[in-house]
């Protein structure tokens, strides 16, 4: 870091300007010059030195004690000097670390991003936002050459880099599977041995397996834990919870899971989310299940991305455009 | 060899002594009043880290005179436990003492150049010298 001088005329005139008018101006002058110096890395203790300079400059007679006590501040201020220095070597590697972060963020959305499938009848719309830079929710389609739409959808407990690292395990885990493997239970079971083995205890992942068949439209799924979605009944005009129950992934080694299927009528459409939008705060409240579905019902009858994005804009809005957790919000809806 | 200036560390008050006797070196050699209270600290925090890590210590001074320039060499010896790992307390931010006063890196910055060797269970040398401008 270049260390500028104080330019002891400047400073010299200055101070006699204020000296002798108290003027305003010379005080706004000194302002400027104060953050000038904090910019060029100049120390407190070589302000007060020039300020001492510029005095006996000025004050030929100055009383040898005034003279002895300013010394002292300027002892005084030393720490504040390398307090100062700190901050400045802090700031920059922070900013080194946020450049490095960004980077991992890119990499990561390279590394876990799917292809929205078109599928003719469905009308499908997801939104995965992270609460900081990068997203430790993660959802992925994956399509069967017979005809069947695979939905997978996770959230690591917590957030930040330690819940995206985990999530690129959970990626490529999936990819290595064969492409025979895809009823939920068993892509779960697989799983939860993965993370058993590769994942701290402390760690806890939940994950939601859906299997579209859309030969039969039969939905059928799995839950490890995780966030339950709803469906909307196009006849009842009415939702429930999808009800599944099983340990969130990595607890033990041999977790079962159960399988449900339901079948999906035109009109009817599946809603699957994180915690991130069930648990929503507003102010220091969490915002109701019910009230999620209120605003979910209000948009349904949009097309699904648009749907997904007015859902995650209101709730964004809600929150002052501080989301506290990743925000994940899937919709598929069969079309009449 | 010459003998050279030393102060020995065994209670706080020491401290004291050894900033005043750098002091004095570095009045001697010509550095100014802001230099001299850069020194005075450093040498402050090297004989309060003997102080409080390792017991008791010695603080060398050295006055060097070149041709081309001069400075004042300040050397803080302890048997103490030393440092396990030196890339941490050198770092930023990190300092035993609760937060308080410069640490290591602030040394490093009072003065130009700085040196430290230290061995698990055998103690630590640091070596750092500040040149006249």
């Amino acid at each position: 870091m270049k260390k500028e001088r104080l330019d002891l005329d400047d400073y010299r005139k200055l101070l006699k300007q204020y000296l002798l008018t108290h003027d305003e101006t010379a005080l706004y002058q000194a302002e400027q010059l104060s953050k000038l110096s904090v910019q060029h890395n100049v120390s407190p203790e070589e302000i007060i030195h020039v300020h001492i300079e510029a005095l006996k400059e000025l004050y030929p007679e100055l009383q040898q004690e005034v003279s002895d006590s300013l010394n002292f501040l300027l002892e005084a201020m030393i720490s504040y000097g390398l307090a100062l220095q700190e901050y400045q070597s802090l700031r920059e590697k922070q900013s080194a670390l946020e450049s490095e972060i960004s980077v991992a963020a890119n990499m990561q959305k390279t590394l876990l991003q799917t292809k929205k499938p078109t599928i003719s009848g469905l009308d499908i719309g997801a939104i995965s936002v992270p609460a900081n830079q990068m997203n430790g929710d993660y959802y992925h389609f994956i399509e069967g050459s017979d005809g069947t739409l695979g939905i997978a959808l996770a959230d690591v407990i917590g957030k930040g880099v330690p819940a995206a690292l985990a999530m690129s395990m959970i990626k490529y885990s999936m990819d290595s599977f064969p492409e025979q493997l895809r009823q939920p239970a068993q892509i779960l079971e697989s799983l939860n041995r993965v993370v058993e083995r590769n994942v701290d205890t402390s760690m806890f992942i939940t994950m939601f397996y859906g299997l579209y068949n859309t030969n039969n439209h039969t939905f059928s799924f799995s839950s490890a834990g995780h966030e339950p979605g709803f469906f909307y009944f196009n006849k009842t005009e009415s939702f429930s919870e999808i009800k599944a129950r099983g340990l969130v992934l990595g607890a033990t080694s041999d977790a079962r899971y159960n399988e449900e299927a339901v079948t999906i009528h035109d009109g009817d459409a599946i809603i699957l989310l994180t915690d991130g939008v069930t648990e929503c705060h507003l102010g220091d409240r969490f915002i109701e299940r019910d009230e999620v579905l209120e605003v979910i019902e209000h948009y349904l009858h949009l097309p699904a991305q648009e749907a997904v994005e007015k859902v995650y804009k209101h709730f964004e809005r809600l929150q002052d455009f501080h989301l506290r957790d990743d925000f994940t919000l899937i919709i598929l809806k069969k079309e009449t | 060899m010459e003998l050279k200036p030393c102060v020995n560390i065994r209670q706080e008050w020491d401290i004291v002594g050894a900033r005043q006797l750098g002091r004095e070196k570095a009045k001697e050699l010509g550095f100014g009043t802001v230099d001299q209270a850069r020194i005075a600290t450093a040498i402050s925090e090297l004989a309060r880290n003997i102080y409080l890590y390792a017991g008791t210590g010695k603080v060398y001074f050295e006055t060097i005179d070149h041709l081309d320039k001069k400075g004042l060499k300040i050397v803080a010896v302890d048997e103490g436990p030393g440092i396990r790992d030196l890339s941490q307390v050198m770092q930023d931010g990190y300092s035993t003492s609760g937060g308080l006063g410069a640490g290591l890196p602030g040394v490093k910055r009072l003065m130009d150049t700085f040196e430290i060797n230290s061995e698990w269970g055998e103690g630590t040398e640091i070596t750092a010298v500040k040149w006249v401008r």
